[in-house]
């Protein structure tokens, strides 16, 4: 099957005071029409840079290459008309932080119509296609609309978010953390919804941090780690047991596993190692390790390792 | 100890009052790891403010190894101030914009002029505490704004802990942090904890990083004395032996007439 979303070997780099921050380093994803891609990392390691590089919302100290294709359209190239066009009606973003992605100044009934009318939707359309939407998600629009975003709790302002973003029927949607800053009850329910999208045919990108969430969306997973991919595979082989040294550790350091911390920080990023950046923490590091970046080399499972251990076997 | 006595507190709200937390009792014993949980809106944090003395309730008391708290805010004496710390759930607005690391570090002691007056000296203090919470030097010099939410959060883990508290409260001390920096984060609490016999009161919403790190956990909406049930006795024995009975019922009684 045809790829709906094509990363080529995608870099970016932030010019900055303290020299440049190499936020993304040679990253390769696809997205095949109606799955669904987890990216999860750590701060810093390079997730959200991706997202909004795909939705082209960086800022301009960014030096970026490599390639980003929708649809087989190259979208690092489109003029800002264009691309305002594709955002939105074939690309939708379910934002970091809900609470200040919203004007604080209108009321959100304005807001939620505005973001449908500028899909295309006529008023009454817009209107209908929302309620909709938000009783799904149990919210009336009605409520809603009347409140400003600081009177409604974090959970609703998510699910006020999420309407905005499903209610242009994006060819694709990109989640940033949906779950940071919720409670259990209210990361299931996000779950449920992310997976209800999923199960719809929608093809979804979530950037995430939380394992938890990424081990209920399932899916497909890449890990990053210091702006660089490390190991991508099924998100269930990984859960399973990742064939990345980094990955094995990352989910040691959960609470219900074993709560043990990775020793050491992750390198600056303004300072990346020639060698393979998780070195210098690897309790399975060996000389290799500290000559060379590895490559992406096959493991077991289907699952692609940025480790030298599978450029042994 | 540090206890909460039938606290409750209410808010303006457009609809009327909103009681955000009615008659909750809560003990912390020194050298205890307390888990609070609860979901988010059943006042976890207003009880965090209530009982390190930022917000002062409508009814009920907070006492301090025996001592009642009577003034809140900024009136309350430092002296009681530095026996109970809170380190708050988003470092990026805990923290000053305009000081280094190094100075938000120092600044409770500036502020309660406790100062040591010799630079040698403050550096040494800066120095022991930076490494106790796992910053380095660079790091010191440099402005929230340069560093990650990880850092700034054991930034202020370090400033709660410069002016030496028998309790620490930390409200969602790690739920912006990814797994590997909260469980870092999480071991030198565990520490310092353990080395000074600190009471420690987690507030999370992370029902399983609480039953896996504290001693004890409570459930935020089971401590309400409100309804004729005992108060609840959420009581297990401590990883470290020092924690007995946590919460006991009975409060009730003694603060209703």
């Amino acid at each position: 099957m045809t790829s709906l979303l094509e990363v080529e070997d995608l870099s970016v780099g932030f010019r900055t005071r303290r020299g440049v921050v190499e936020a993304l380093s040679h990253a390769s994803v696809t997205i095949r029409p109606g799955e669904l891609l987890l990216v999860v990392g750590e701060s810093g390691s390079g997730k959200t840079v991706l997202a909004h590089m795909l939705l082209a919302l960086l800022p301009r100290n960014v030096d970026v290459s490599g390639s980003v294709r929708l649809g087989g359209q190259e979208l690092l190239a489109l003029p800002p008309a264009e691309l305002r066009r594709v955002r939105g009606r074939r690309m939708a973003l379910i934002p970091q932080s809900p609470a200040s992605s919203l004007n604080p100044v209108r009321k959100l009934g304005g807001q939620l119509l505005e973001a449908a009318r500028a899909r295309g939707l006529s008023e009454k359309q817009a209107r209908t296609r929302l309620r909709e939407l938000l009783a799904e998600l149990g919210l009336d629009l009605e409520f809603i609309g009347g409140r400003y975003v600081h009177q409604l709790s974090g959970g609703m302002q998510q699910r006020v978010v999420n309407a905005m973003a499903l209610v242009g029927e994006p060819d694709i949607v990109i989640a940033d953390e949906p779950t940071s800053g919720l409670d259990a009850d209210l990361v299931d329910a996000t779950a449920a919804q992310l997976r209800e999208i999923s199960a719809r045919g929608e093809s979804l990108l979530v950037i995430t941090h939380d394992l938890r969430l990424a081990e209920r969306l399932a899916g497909r997973l890449a890990l990053l780690y210091a702006s660089r991919i490390v190991e991508v595979g099924p998100t269930m082989s990984f859960f399973a047991g990742p064939a990345h040294p980094y990955g094995r550790e990352l989910l040691r350091a959960l609470p219900e596993r074993e709560g043990k911390s990775i020793p050491g920080l992750a390198p600056e990023l303004t300072a990346l190692p020639g060698h393979c950046a998780f070195a210098d923490r690897c309790p399975d590091r060996f000389d290799r390790c500290g000559e060379s970046i590895p490559d992406l080399y096959p493991a077991p499972d289907g699952v692609l390792a940025r480790c030298f251990v599978h450029a042994e076997r | 100890m540090l206890s909460a006595e039938a606290i409750t507190k209410s808010f303006r709200a457009a609809t009327g009052r909103l009681v955000a937390i009615d008659r909750v009792s809560l003990e912390l014993e020194c050298g205890a790891r307390l888990g609070l949980v609860g979901p988010s809106g059943s006042g976890k944090s207003t009880l965090a403010q209530i009982m390190a003395m930022l917000l002062a309730p409508d009814g009920g008391a907070v006492r301090i190894d025996g001592d009642r708290v009577d003034v809140w805010g900024v009136r309350c004496t430092r002296e009681l101030r530095h026996r109970v710390q809170l380190v708050f759930q988003a470092p990026r607005v805990a923290v000053d914009p305009r000081l280094r690391l190094g100075e938000a570090i120092l600044e409770p002691l500036a502020a309660s002029a406790i100062m040591p007056a010799g630079a040698d000296e403050r550096a040494e203090l800066l120095q022991t505490w930076a490494a106790r919470v796992g910053l380095t030097r660079d790091l010191l010099e440099r402005f929230p704004h340069e560093v990650s939410e990880g850092q700034l959060q054991r930034a202020c883990l370090a400033r709660a802990l410069v002016v030496r508290p028998r309790y620490l409260i930390c409200d969602e001390l790690s739920s912006m942090l990814d797994v590997s920096t909260q469980a870092a984060l999480l071991e030198t609490v565990a520490a310092i904890q353990a080395e000074r016999e600190l009471g420690v009161l987690l507030i999370t919403h992370d029902r399983v990083l609480a039953d896996a790190w504290c001693g004890a956990v409570a459930d935020i909406r089971e401590l309400s004395t409100r309804d004729e049930a005992e108060a609840v006795a959420v009581a297990t024995q401590s990883r470290s032996g020092a924690l007995n009975v946590l919460l006991r019922g009975g409060l009730r009684r003694a603060t209703r007439p």
